[in-house]
């Protein structure tokens, strides 16, 4: 399946490789940079590319390319889904994925890799399975392994993988048990010009940070369970238990984890908290333009916006900005052309208003088009589609845990045509 | 060098002593490895440490190995011996880490020793092992493809494996190594599907992938008549020329006579197996893990009837709001997709609508999908899209859209007038680009109906004065040239200014100016004759050889000179020929003659190592290839002498064994599940004229051991119990109880009651509810540990009427039980106690038992603790009653039998002064105030030994004396007997291991050689149950040590003429060796 791996930074250099199989020559991302240099946008790069010999698959994260050299068929989302498993590993392990991360726990990341694919088929990628065997650095460990020679190797060997449940390690005990949850939803939206809505859906998750000891059995229902018909969860939930009783029965691994995602469709009525208006002309004589923004709450049912944000990809064209705004700062960059305002707190009594003219290069025909303001929110203590929790039950064990849910809504792709 | 000296400072700290600094140089070393950079002149440095005892030392060092053994054969042989030691560790962790180094070695001399452990692996206890195993299968094969046939044996062994564990791997190494050999997967369909849904992610892919290629072939086209009508339909959509009126004539003899043949064929019934394999796929759709819905997905597009394949559109969609690549890989499929099945993402049509942040490559994907959903309806809405699009920064994006604009306009003829507005405004667009490719378009949609639309055609020639796009100017020429006769005018005029600039033009410009220049000749001679000259003669010299071909080419067609003959008087209808309107097309369409979501299908050529999808069968092959055989194996199974064959049940069957113990709540997680499918499966019958399952349970109900309906009693079970927390040793007892029973209904027993025999005759369906219900009760019984005193085991009280005659068998064998002895208390309990492990000796033996033998009298030893005379009259005696001290669990009980010899009643019986050492503690019995003469009383006291011999000292006082007295327990009595399965037992054994092992060789007494004997000898010595075991040559026992709950394993393996072995386990290494002893003793008196 998956041959080798390569780490490749934004600048082209390889730094860091590894290979399952036999040692396959690192001649052969120039395949790769060919496609790089012609693709502009590093997002642009094809994730399958098709060379003589092989194939590379490859995906983009943290200004990082994974690129991941293969030889025969396979699922190509096998391969992406598994390249962003080792990211998330990273990410869990150093808390980023970075170049510079990853080169200073070169070690730990060769590791890391060793013991997730085997022959290049996926052997373990459960994060907690993997902390058994590969303790993740902390400072005070690094202290004292230096002190005393001692290593990241766990001393025992892991039972994970034989356990059968496989995302949960044994033997789990705190002194304060405590269960999170955390249920964001981000709303995906394209309104119009003139402000009605094209097309606007919410996408949900439920982050949980469990610290409970032993074996605990958790069931979590809802108020509302009738908003989710499009889910997808964690392996530990019970799925039948979800079709017959629509409550969420599981085990859960320890630590952090995304317990489930659900998707509430376009045809569903999706409330859109803020309304904008907006004009942005640019006009053809003195090679200038104007723009004007207000922001004003549309349906946040009582709760307060905050975090307001609006980013504008300008025109090439467009070589400065001078504007006024109500409330927050703007700022623009001339080489991105993004105009970034950044809002905060909305309030009702007196909407934010962004104003002003924009210079223009001259001898430049004017942009025909509007760019798109792409807007950034924040509403705490509310699921924009209503879900709520209901309570959260705990089998099993004892103890009596700590409980919480969060409400969060945050605009996703939330993106205003102009 | 400085480079040799720095490795040579690595070389010293290799071969230092110190771990720490061996650490140090292999992580710099591995660093170096990682980085690409070369560190082979380690080698024999690095090889040293193979033996390393630091484990991450070790670990790093394996790294290296596997990095550079290829490159330094002779080397790395040095290495080959510690794995092949680490291969027979008792630890399962080790023997597999070993397996996968050495597997990893691309050593080609190591070949016989690799597959050697591979047939070991696959046949090893440990299901994670058989796991390295099958990851080890592919590595030899690359290393030697001739390997191929043995290892093809051991993928069938272990593709019979029934641990989710192992499953995806072994499928995986059989996709590499035989995908061809599709009969081996005919016995395990089945199964795999059940599994399925507990099988981590990435083997859920590979089965199902795999799953979806064997339904091709086994299974019958479920949209056979769909199919037909759909043909047909996209058939008077696409075919616009009047060329293709013969093809479709042809098509359309074939539709018939499939028609025809299709009347004689019965209507389709769907085979039960992929109904399965549809239902038990379904709730993967909401697997967190996008390679797996997209499995899923591709597997009901391919394999589910139309009306069904609706169900993957929401999955998908959601997906479409991963990470860019997944989205990248889901839209080409959904792309593929929407062609065949547009109605399926029809709802989902504003998903696909595209923001201004979507990379370019997802953006022109979605509007592949909008183009290919587009129809009459929406087509209003999607233009509108469109506009906005249009007007994007993204350039690349606008000529994707407006090509988009011209496949909407030929698929549906109600906008095509609107369209071809939309883009002629597009003509006067600043940007080339945009200009350029609605010309391409135009032309294109122009071509359908040209002489509606000359003023079109005009406005584009006066755009050859400003486009400069090659591509462009080119599709105006052709068009001009084409349609000529519309704009007589123009046409030369247009001529004469490219002839001007044709030195100057691209190639593809020429050769149209050439082109038109031909094409006007024929029309027009008389304008344009000197033109045309002119133009094939500056083309005659060009620099390009296809255009000066051309030019010689197109002169002796199409100027008449005495030389050129026939061809030329057809020049004009060889130029002017009605040329049939282009197709626009996706690139998409026919892509899924690929398997979707395959490499090959995104890149749309053949992939190495790809696998076609099969074409269905015309008629279904015999599906009762899949039927599992009814197990006769399990009378077998008690029967079963050799430890070869054994083995190989234990592969077979690890329903019993392995998946129990490994997977309990997971599979209880989906048990659920499962027996919610069984529910279904009405419905589901409805639809598809027998559901599997419900052919299954008639299956079962003819013959009892068929092992679906087992699992599903069994899951049935584990529903009922799913939320408490000792669901998994209570379903591990169930399934033995129901082994148990299997094998006493296979049975004849002699010396049966009545009743039993009425029993079997019983309906299965009643009995297997009896069976669930009775395995219940009992593991309630051990689950309590407290048995009801002095009553009969409670199940039978609990029991329904029609459970009772069931219940009475189980009675009977109490009255086997001989007439209670003195001691009143403790005889019944103890039997309820005993009966568990009687029972168990009971089923796996062969012989007839004799009452006699079970007789649990000789199994309770007295011990004198007054004699008579010492204590003037009064006489104790005790013994160890083994039924647990419910004041105190980790007490034993010991019960003490007073006897008043002497003439005088005795008053005040109590304990007194206790003696003891630290940290054993005594309940005393309560007083006993008065024992009258002649008479007898008993009392049970508890004793905490604190799992020692040691004796517990004190004074029995009665109202006139006190005697000082001491009770010492034997080793067998320090410990409680305990349930395990055959599995569990192994489990743990392979954990007390090394200095907790005491083996001893010895000679059974002669009386003692069947397995009666040996099973009572051995409880008699010790207080431990049976635990069941397939070979007759052994016998096994369990218990833990009651203070400290160690657990002590005992096995006896019998051998020829009387010699066998005594294995003891246990953590406490005294408590182990004393238990030697007695045992010892007790087997060779």
């Amino acid at each position: 399946m998956i041959h080798s791996l390569f780490l490749i930074n934004h600048l082209g250099d390889i730094f860091l490789e590894k290979h399952w199989k036999s040692v396959i020559s690192r001649s052969v991302c120039d395949y790769f940079f060919e496609a790089r240099e012609k693709a502009v946008d590093p997002e642009n790069v094809p994730p399958v590319l098709q060379t003589p010999h092989h194939y590379l698959i490859s995906i983009y994260r943290g200004k990082l390319f994974f690129l991941s050299v293969i030889q025969t068929e396979v699922p190509p989302l096998f391969v992406i889904e598994f390249l962003h498993r080792v990211a998330d590993t990273f990410q869990d392990y150093f808390g980023e994925c970075s170049e510079s991360v990853i080169s200073d726990n070169l070690v730990i990341v060769y590791e890391l890799l060793e013991e997730m694919l085997d022959n290049g088929f996926p052997l373990a990628t459960e994060s907690n399975v993997l902390k058994e065997m590969i303790r993740p650095p902390n400072i005070l460990r690094s202290v004292v392994n230096t002190l005393t020679g001692g290593s990241n190797v766990g001393e025992t060997l892991p039972q994970g993988q034989l356990s059968n449940i496989p995302w949960r390690r044994a033997g789990v005990k705190y002194a304060n048990n405590e269960a999170y949850f955390d249920v964001t939803e981000e709303i995906d939206a394209i309104v119009d010009k003139s402000g009605t809505t094209v097309s606007a859906e919410i996408q949900g998750v439920i982050e949980a940070c469990v610290k409970l000891s032993g074996m605990p059995d958790l069931t979590m229902s809802f108020m509302n369970p009738r908003l989710l018909d499009d889910v997808s969860f964690h392996p530990c939930v019970r799925f039948r238990r979800w079709e017959s009783e629509r409550v969420l029965s599981f085990i859960p691994p320890d630590g952090n984890f995304t317990l489930m995602t659900y998707h509430i469709s376009s045809q569903n009525l999706v409330a859109i908290p803020v309304y904008v208006k907006q004009s942005i002309n640019f006009f053809e004589a003195g090679s200038c333009g104007r723009l004007d923004i207000t922001i004003g709450p549309k349906q946040t049912m009582g709760k307060t916006v905050e975090d307001l944000k609006v980013t504008i990809h300008m025109p090439k064209a467009v070589l400065n900005a001078n504007l006024t705004a109500t409330q927050g700062n703007y700022t623009y960059d001339c080489t991105t052309k993004m105009l970034v305002w950044d809002i905060g707190k909305l309030n009702p009594q007196k909407l934010p208003n962004l104003r002003g003219s924009l210079s223009m290069q001259t001898g430049v025909p004017n942009p025909e088009e509007n760019p798109s303001l792409n807007i950034d929110l924040k509403i705490q203590q509310l699921a924009i589609s209503g879900l709520k929790v209901s309570r959260l039950d705990m089998y099993g064990e004892k103890y009596k845990p700590f409980k919480g849910v969060k409400y969060v809504t945050k605009a996703g792709k939330f993106q205003v045509r102009t | 060098m400085f480079s040799s000296h720095r490795h040579d400072d690595l070389k010293e700290m290799l071969d230092s002593n110190k771990d720490s600094l061996k650490l140090e140089a292999m992580k710099r070393i591995v660093a170096m490895i990682a980085r690409g950079k070369n560190a082979s002149d380690l080698f024999p440095a690095v090889v040293k440490n193979v033996a390393c005892k630091n484990i991450e030392v070790k670990k790093l060092v394996y790294v290296y190995l596997v990095r550079y053994a290829e490159e330094q054969q002779d080397l790395a042989l040095l290495s080959i011996s510690t794995f092949q030691r680490g291969l027979k560790d008792p630890n399962q962790l080790i023997r597999a880490s070993a397996l996968r180094v050495l597997s990893s070695i691309r050593v080609t001399i190591i070949v016989p020793i690799m597959m050697l452990a591979i047939k070991e692996a696959a046949s090893d206890m440990s299901p994670y092992v058989r796991k390295t195993a099958a990851h080890a299968i592919p590595k030899l094969y690359s290393l030697d493809p001739e390997q191929k046939d043995q290892l093809i044996e051991v993928i069938e062994k272990l593709l019979a494996d029934k641990t989710t564990l192992v499953a995806g791997s072994v499928v995986m190494a059989f996709e590499e190594v035989c995908p061809e050999r599709i009969d081996l997967i005919h016995k395990n369909y089945r199964k795999l599907c059940n599994l399925l849904i507990d099988v981590e992610e990435w083997g859920q892919v590979v089965i199902i992938n795999m799953l979806t290629r064997y339904a091709r072939t086994q299974f019958l086209n479920p949209n056979i008549n769909e199919s037909l009508l759909e043909e047909g339909g996209s058939g008077d959509k696409t075919f616009y020329g009047s060329d293709e009126d013969e093809d479709e004539d042809e098509e359309e003899k074939e539709k018939k006579a499939e028609v025809a043949a299709m009347a004689k064929r019965k209507p389709y019934v769907m085979d039960p197996d992929h109904r399965l394999l549809l239902r038990n796929t379904k709730p993967l759709l909401q697997s967190r893990n996008a390679a797996v819905v997209m499995a899923v997905a591709q597997l009901y597009f391919h394999l589910a009837p139309k009306a069904e394949v609706g169900v993957i559109a929401k999955a998908l969609v959601r997906l479409l709001r991963s990470h860019s690549e997944v989205q990248y890989v889901v839209l080409q499929n959904v792309a593929t997709m929407s062609i065949k099945r547009r109605g399926m993402f029809e709802p989902y049509l504003k998903s696909f609508y595209i923001r201004s942040t979507d990379p370019t490559q997802i953006k022109v994907l979605k509007l592949e999908v909008l183009t290919n959903l587009a129809n009459e309806t929406n087509i209003s809405t999607i233009l509108r899209e469109f506009q906005t699009y249009i007007k994007s920064m993204d350039k690349d994006f606008v000529a994707a859209t407006i090509q988009a604009i011209g496949r909407c306009a030929t698929n549906i003829s109600e906008v095509r007038d609107t369209c071809l507005n939309g883009l002629v405004q597009l003509l006067s667009n600043r940007d080339e680009l945009v200009v350029a490719e609605s010309v391409v378009v135009i032309k294109k949609l122009l071509q359908m109906q040209p002489e509606k639309h000359s003023d079109i055609i005009k406005h584009m020639a006066k755009l050859t004065d400003n486009i400069q796009v090659p591509m462009a100017r080119a599709s105006i020429l052709w068009l001009i040239g084409e349609y000529c006769e519309h704009v007589p005018k123009i046409a030369p005029d247009v001529l004469r200014k490219m002839a001007k600039s044709f030195t100057n033009e691209e190639d593809i410009v020429k050769l149209q100016i050439i082109n038109l220049a031909a094409k006007l000749y024929l029309t027009n001679s008389k304008q344009t004759k000197l033109l045309t000259q002119y133009v094939l003669n500056l083309a005659k010299y060009d620099q390009n050889y296809d255009i000066r071909d051309r030019a010689r080419f197109i002169r002796q067609l199409i100027v008449p000179t005495e030389k050129s003959g026939a061809l030329s008087k057809y020049a004009k209808k060889l130029f002017l020929a009605l040329k049939p309107a282009p197709v626009l097309e996706s690139p998409f369409k026919d892509r899924d003659h690929f398997q979707l979501g395959s490499l090959s299908h995104l890149l749309n050529a053949k992939a190495g190592g790809y696998q076609e999808l099969p074409d269905w069968p015309e008629a279904a092959p015999d599906p009762s290839v899949r039927n599992v055989e009814v197990k006769e194996s399990v009378p077998e199974w008690t029967k079963c002498s050799s430890r070869e064959k054994r083995k190989e049940k234990k592969v077979e069957k690890p329903f019993y064994t392995d998946s129990e113990g490994e997977s309990g709540p997971t599979e209880s997680a989906d048990s659920e599940s499962d027996s919610a499918t069984g529910s279904e499966s009405s419905s589901g019958s409805e639809e598809s004229g027998s559901g599997s399952e419900s052919e299954e349970s008639k299956e079962a109900s003819e013959s009892e051991e068929e092992e679906e309906e087992e699992e599903e009693e069994e899951k049935k079970k584990k529903k009922k119990d799913l939320k408490k927390p000792v669901q998994e040793s209570e379903s591990e007892q169930s399934s033995e109880e129901e082994e148990r029973k299997h094998q006493r209904k296979s049975k004849p027993r002699k010396s049966e009651s009545e009743s039993e025999s009425d029993e079997d005759e019983e309906s299965e369906s009643e009995s297997s509810q009896s069976e669930s219900e009775d395995s219940e009760s009992e593991a309630e019984v051990k689950k309590k540990k407290k048995p009801a005193e002095s009553k009969p085991p409670p199940k039978p009280v609990k029991k329904e009427s029609k459970k009772e005659k069931k219940e009475m068998s189980l009675l009977d064998l109490d009255d086997f039980e001989p007439a209670p002895s003195p001691q009143v208390t403790p005889v019944n309990t103890f039997l309820s106690n005993s009966l568990v492990t009687d029972l168990e000796g009971l089923s796996l033996s062969d012989s007839v038992l004799s009452p006699a033998t079970i007789a649990p009298s000789s199994t309770l030893k007295s011990y004198e603790l007054l004699h008579r005379i010492t204590g003037e009259g009064l006489s104790v005696e005790y013994c160890f009653s083994r039924q647990p001290f419910s004041p105190d669990a980790n007490m034993v009980a010991v019960q003490m039998q007073f006897t008043n010899n002497a003439s005088s009643d005795t008053k005040n019986l109590h304990i007194e002064d206790v003696k003891l050492q630290s940290g054993m503690r005594v309940k005393e019995f309560p007083e006993i105030e008065l024992l009258p003469a002649g008479e007898t009383a008993t009392a049970v006291m508890g004793i905490d030994f604190c799992d020692s011999t040691q004796a517990a000292n004190f004074q029995l006082c009665t109202h006139t004396r006190k005697f000082f007295v001491s009770i010492q327990p034997p080793v067998g009595e320090l410990m409680r007997p305990v349930f395990l399965t055959e599995n569990e037992f192994k489990k743990e054994q392979g954990q007390l291991m090394g200095m907790n092992e005491i083996t001893e060789k010895l000679t059974l007494d002669v009386k003692c050689r069947n397995e009666h004997t040996i099973v009572q000898r051995v409880t008699t010595a010790a207080n431990l149950s049976r635990v069941p075991c397939g070979s007759d040559k052994e016998c096994r026992f369990a218990g833990r040590t009651v203070t400290s709950g160690s657990l002590v394993l005992v096995t006896v393996a019998t051998k020829e003429e009387g010699a066998a072995q005594l294995t003891v386990n246990c953590e406490k290494m005294v408590i182990g060796t004393m238990l030697v002893k007695d045992i010892l003793q007790a087997l060779t008196q």
